[in-house]
C-alpha cells in the first residue's frame, strides 16, 4: 500500500443479495486532500462511506483507509479516523464540555490531553460562554462546528463528513468550511458528502457516484470542462439524471 | 385580496422568539419562497399560515380568512406538504393516493388532470409501499397527495430539503408548472440557490424577514463593489485577506473568495501587490464580480446582528 | 363521511400490515391464558407438611401417614407447641400445618366429632387454596374407608380450615378476569395510544388536521378498530378459558360482554387522552405501561388481593378502573350476579368512561400546541 494515500479503493463492491449497492469503485484519496463524495439519493455513497469506516464489511474489491485494511483491520482504522453525520453527531441532553469530555474519553485521551484540547478548542470556537450549556439549547450551526471540532479531537488522519451542513446559514455554512481548510491545511484527509453542490466546489477534488458506480472523478475545475458545464450542479445533473435507481 | 396577508405576526415558544413582526404579502399566482436556514421561523410561519398554530400577536389571513376564527373553512382549501413528507410508509403509492383522495371527498380519476404530470412518473411504483421509494420519489408522491383536491394555495415546507439535486430541479419544475394551472404556491428552503426559481421571495433568519423582493432586486440589493478572489491556497488566502487593512467581509464561495472593502471602491492593484509581494500567494487571479442571492443574504444577516 | 370510512379502511389496513404486532396482539392472549392456567395447575406437589399431633393415637397417625403417601403431601416433622407455626411459616419452609385435638381416636370412636385443624400460608392464596381443597378430600377419604371398616358411631372428622397472613382469600379468583382487564388495557390503551402519537411522529396528523376530516372523526377512526380487536380477545380468552381450561361460567354472557365493552370503551378513552398529551410514540408506551398497565396488573386485586395491601393502597386501588371491572366479572362469572348485584361497580366504571372520554375531547387539540 502506498504511505502517502489516506484512502485507496480498488473495485471495492458491496452487494444485497443481488443488488450491487456499491459496484466496483476504485479512487484514492491523498493525505491533506479535501475529498467530495456526491452522488444522488440511492447512489449507493452511505454503503461506500459504512465500509470505508469499517462499519459494513465489502462484498470484494479492496480498500485500505489510513494504511489499514479495511476486512482486517476495522477495529485500527476506527481508531485513525474520525466521523460527523448530520443526523448523529453530539449528545443533545449532555452540556458541551460533557460531549468533548465523552468523546475525549471514548478515543482514549488522557485526562489532562482532553482538558488542555477542550480550553483550546472551545476559546477557538468562540464558545467558552456555553460550554455548561446543553447541546440541544445551541443553534443548529454552532453545534455542527463543536460536532466537527469533536470529531477532530483525536487528531484522526482522516475525517468522514456526511452531509455536515445541512440547514445551516450561509455565514456559519462558510465558517464550517473554513474549518475544515484549516483541517486539510494541518494534513488531515477531509472526505465529505453534501447536497449543496456549491460545496462541491470548496473541494479539491470530487467524485459523482451514479448507480452505485464512480461516475466522474476530477477537480471540479476539471469536471466543469469536461462536461463542459457552468458548474458542478449542471455536472451533477447531466450524470446522475441518466440513473434509474430509486433507492 | 392576496392569498396570504400577514400583519406583524408574533410568536414565541417558552420565551424563545421564533417569529418576531413578521409582515408579508403574497399576490395571487404567485411562486413565492421563504429562504433561511433552519431555525429561522419557516416552519412556525407555515404552521400558523395552515392554522396548525395560533400566533401570539398580529394578523394572518389566509385566501382572505382569519387564521384563527376560520381555520375550518381554510383547511378544506388548502395543499399543504409538511416538513417530513408524511406518507403512509405502509401503504403503497396508490394507497396513500387513494387515502388522502376519499379524506378531501374527492378521487384520483377525478382530479388527474392536475397531479397527471407528477403522478404519472410513479404510476410504475403503484404498488411499492411508499416506504420503499427514494427520497426524490417520495416528493413527488407527497406533492401529489397535497395536490389531489385541487387547493387554491399550495403550502410546502422544505420540499426539497434531503433530496438531491436532480430532484430538487424536477421539483421546482413541477413548481413551475402548478403555477401555470394558477395555483399559487408558498415554499420554503434552506437552499440559497434555488430562490431564482421563484417570483419572489422573502429572506428570513433568526424569527426576523430580511427582504422580500424579486430574486434579482434581493442580489442587487448588495450595495457595496464585490471582488471574487482566487489562489492557488484558498485557506491561505482567506487568512491574509481577512488580515488586510482594508478588509470589509471575506467569505469563501467555491474556488474563489468573495470579499468586500471597507472603502467605497476597492484598489484592486493595491491588493493584488499585497497577495502576491507580501503575502507571497501564488497564481491569484481578482475579479470584479456580480453578488447573488447569498452574497447579500448573508449581508443582510451581518446587519442583522450589529 | 367517505372520508371518514377511508380512514378507517387505512387503519385496519395498517395494523393487518403491521404482522409483528398482530401477532402479538392475538398470540398474547393465548400465551398468557397457558401460562397462567398451567402456573396455578401445577403447583400442588409434595407440599410440606408439619404436624402438631395433640393425640397421638392410632388414627392420627394412619392419617398422617395416608397424607404423606399421596403426591400432593409430604409430611416432613412434627411440632408440639402452638406458637411454633407461625414461625415455620414465616420461614416459608412449610405450606402447610395439620393439628389433631387431643383424644382423637377416642373421641370418633365414641361418635363425636374430633377436629382437624388445617393452616395454611395464604399470601399465595392460590396454592393455599388448593392445598386446604386436597388435604380435606384426603381427610374426608379417609374417614369414609375408616367408617366402612365399621369403626365408628355416627360423628366425623370435622375439618376447620385456617388461612394465615390473608384469611379473607380474596384473590383466589380464577385469573380469567384479571388477564382480561390486562389485555383489554394493553390492546386498547396501549395501542391506541402508540397508534395515534405515532401519526405525530411522522407528521401525518399535520396533513389530518389540515384536511377536511374533523378531529372527532380522526380519535373514532383510530379507536374503531382496536375496539374490534379488544372484542375479538374477549372471546378468545372466554373460549379458551372455558374448553381448554374448564373455568366455570355461572353467569350471562351478555351480561359480560355488555361490561367488557363498557371496560374497553374505558381503555379506549385512556388511550386516547394519552395521547393528547404524549409527543411521540416512546412516551406514550412508557405511560401506558407504567401508568396504566402496572396498576391493572398490582393494584386491582388481580395479583395481590385489595384487602391485604396497606391502606394507602387500598384507597388508590379504587382508582384503578380495573378494580371495579374484576368485581364485575368475578361476580358474573363465579356467581352468577345479575346487574342489580353489580350496579355499583357499572355506574363507578361508566362515569370513569364518561369522565376520561370528555377529558380527552377536551384534550384533543385541533392545532398542534
Amino acid at each position: 500500500m502506498n504511505e502517502e494515500l489516506a484512502i485507496q479503493a480498488n473495485d471495492l463492491t458491496r452487494k444485497f443479495g443481488d443488488f450491487a449497492a456499491v459496484d466496483q469503485i476504485s479512487f484514492e484519496v491523498s493525505q491533506g486532500e479535501i475529498f467530495g463524495f456526491l452522488g444522488a439519493n440511492g447512489a449507493g455513497k452511505t454503503t461506500a462511506i459504512r465500509m470505508l469506516i469499517g462499519l459494513l464489511a465489502p462484498t470484494s474489491g479492496k480498500a485500505s483507509v489510513a494504511g489499514f485494511d479495511v476486512y482486517t483491520q476495522a477495529e485500527a482504522i476506527k481508531r485513525k479516523i474520525g466521523y460527523m453525520s448530520q443526523k448523529f453527531s453530539l449528545y443533545t441532553d449532555l452540556t458541551v464540555w460533557e460531549n468533548i469530555r465523552l468523546y475525549g474519553g471514548i478515543y482514549g485521551l488522557s485526562e489532562d490531553n482532553i482538558k488542555a484540547k477542550a480550553e483550546e478548542l472551545l476559546s477557538s470556537l468562540q464558545l467558552e460562554s456555553v460550554r455548561d450549556k446543553r447541546i440541544g439549547s445551541l443553534p443548529l450551526g454552532w453545534k455542527q462546528k463543536l460536532a466537527f471540532s469533536v470529531a477532530m479531537l483525536h487528531e484522526p488522519d482522516i475525517v468522514f463528513l456526511d452531509e455536515p451542513t445541512g440547514g445551516v446559514d450561509p455565514i456559519t455554512r462558510r465558517q464550517f468550511w473554513e474549518q475544515i481548510y484549516q483541517a486539510a491545511e494541518e494534513g488531515t484527509t477531509v472526505f465529505v458528502t453534501t447536497h449543496y453542490m456549491d460545496e462541491a466546489e470548496y473541494c479539491d477534488r470530487v467524485s459523482i457516484m451514479v448507480d452505485g458506480k464512480i461516475e466522474a472523478l476530477d477537480t471540479p475545475a476539471g469536471l466543469r470542462q469536461a462536461y463542459q458545464a457552468d458548474d458542478i450542479e449542471d455536472v451533477f445533473i447531466e450524470l446522475a439524471r441518466g440513473a434509474d435507481r430509486a433507492e | 385580496m392576496n392569498p396570504i396577508s400577514v400583519q406583524n405576526l408574533n410568536k414565541s415558544y417558552g420565551g424563545v422568539e421564533a417569529l418576531a413582526d413578521i409582515s408579508v404579502e403574497v399576490e395571487p399566482n404567485e411562486l413565492f419562497g421563504f429562504i433561511g436556514p433552519d431555525g429561522a421561523g419557516k416552519t412556525s410561519l407555515f404552521r400558523i399560515l395552515t392554522t396548525l398554530l395560533k400566533p401570539d400577536s398580529g394578523e394572518a389571513s389566509v385566501l382572505g380568512l382569519d387564521v384563527v376564527d376560520d381555520y375550518r373553512t381554510i383547511r378544506t382549501k388548502l395543499g399543504y406538504m409538511p416538513g417530513q413528507f408524511a406518507l403512509y410508509e405502509d401503504l403503497s403509492v396508490r394507497e396513500n393516493m387513494d387515502f388522502f383522495a376519499s379524506v378531501f371527498g374527492t378521487t384520483l380519476e377525478a382530479n388527474y388532470d392536475l397531479v397527471a404530470p407528477i403522478y404519472s412518473q410513479l404510476e410504475r411504483f403503484e404498488d411499492r409501499l411508499a416506504g420503499a421509494l427514494s427520497g426524490g420519489m417520495k416528493q413527488k408522491l407527497a406533492l401529489s397527495c397535497a395536490l389531489i383536491h385541487k387547493p387554491e394555495l399550495l403550502v410546502l415546507d422544505e420540499p426539497t430539503t434531503g433530496v438531491d439535486a436532480v430532484s430538487r430541479q424536477e421539483f421546482w419544475q413541477m413548481l413551475q408548472q402548478l403555477k401555470s394551472q394558477g395555483i399559487t404556491i408558498i415554499a420554503s428552503t434552506p437552499y440559497m440557490d434555488e430562490a431564482e426559481q421563484c417570483d419572489r421571495v422573502a429572506l428570513i433568519d433568526n424569527g426576523h424577514i430580511l427582504n422580500i423582493d424579486t430574486p434579482e432586486q434581493v442580489a442587487r440589493n448588495f450595495d457595496q463593489p464585490l471582488l471574487a478572489i482566487k489562489a492557488s491556497s484558498i485557506y491561505e488566502l482567506i487568512k491574509k485577506l481577512r488580515s488586510y487593512e482594508w478588509a470589509d467581509s471575506v467569505q469563501p464561495f467555491g474556488e474563489y473568495v468573495h470579499y468586500t472593502d471597507k472603502r467605497e471602491e476597492p484598489d484592486i492593484s493595491k491588493l493584488e501587490l499585497y497577495l502576491t509581494e507580501q503575502c507571497g500567494l501564488s497564481e491569484v487571479e481578482i475579479k470584479s464580480i456580480e453578488p447573488d442571492i447569498e452574497d447579500s443574504f448573508m449581508n443582510l444577516m451581518q446587519k442583522e446582528v450589529t | 363521511m367517505s372520508s371518514f370510512r377511508a380512514f378507517v379502511i387505512k387503519e385496519f389496513k395498517q395494523i393487518y400490515r403491521d404482522k409483528r404486532t398482530l401477532v402479538v396482539l392475538f398470540g398474547m392472549p393465548m400465551i398468557m391464558m397457558i401460562l397462567f392456567g398451567y402456573a396455578i395447575r401445577n403447583e400442588v406437589e409434595n407440599a410440606q407438611v408439619v404436624v402438631l399431633d395433640a393425640s397421638q393415637d392410632e388414627v392420627t397417625r394412619q392419617l398422617i401417614s395416608k397424607i404423606d403417601a399421596s403426591n400432593y403431601f409430604s409430611v416432613e416433622g412434627s411440632i408440639q407447641r402452638y406458637d411454633e407455626i407461625e414461625t415455620l411459616f414465616q420461614q416459608g419452609s412449610v405450606d402447610e400445618v395439620l393439628i389433631f385435638e387431643a383424644d382423637f381416636a377416642r373421641k370418633l370412636k365414641r361418635g363425636g366429632q374430633p377436629a382437624v385443624n388445617v393452616i395454611t400460608d395464604a399470601s399465595n392464596p392460590n396454592l393455599a387454596q388448593l392445598i386446604q381443597q386436597y388435604s380435606s378430600s384426603i381427610i374426608i377419604d379417609f374417614q369414609q374407608q375408616w367408617s366402612a371398616n365399621g369403626g365408628t358411631g355416627p360423628g366425623g372428622i370435622s375439618t376447620h380450615a385456617n388461612m394465615l397472613f390473608n384469611p379473607q382469600l380474596e384473590s383466589v379468583n380464577l385469573f380469567v378476569p384479571g388477564l382480561i382487564a390486562v389485555i383489554l388495557m394493553l390492546i386498547s390503551s396501549l395501542m391506541t395510544s402508540i397508534s395515534i402519537t405515532r401519526e405525530k411522529e411522522m407528521g401525518n396528523m399535520e396533513i389530518l388536521l389540515v384536511s377536511p376530516l374533523r378531529p372527532m372523526q380522526i380519535i373514532i377512526g383510530k379507536v374503531l378498530p382496536y375496539l374490534v380487536l379488544s372484542f375479538v380477545n374477549v372471546l378468545t380468552i372466554l373460549a379458551l378459558a372455558q374448553w381448554a381450561f374448564g373455568v366455570p361460567f355461572q353467569g350471562s354472557y351478555g351480561l359480560f360482554l355488555l361490561e367488557s365493552v363498557l371496560f374497553i370503551f374505558m381503555a379506549l378513552a385512556l388511550g386516547v387522552l394519552i395521547s393528547t398529551k404524549a409527543e411521540d410514540q416512546q412516551t406514550a408506551m412508557m405511560v401506558s405501561l407504567a401508568g396504566l398497565l402496572l396498576p391493572t396488573v398490582l393494584l386491582s386485586g388481580f395479583i395481590f388481593p385489595i384487602s391485604s395491601m396497606p391502606m394507602v393502597l387500598q384507597w388508590i386501588s379504587n382508582l384503578i378502573p380495573a378494580r371495579w371491572f374484576l368485581v364485575i366479572v368475578r361476580s358474573i362469572m363465579l356467581k352468577d350476579s345479575g346487574l342489580l348485584f353489580i350496579w355499583k361497580e357499572t355506574l363507578i366504571l361508566l362515569a370513569m368512561t364518561l369522565g376520561f372520554i370528555a377529558l380527552s375531547i377536551r384534550s384533543f387539540k385541533v392545532r398542534l400546541e
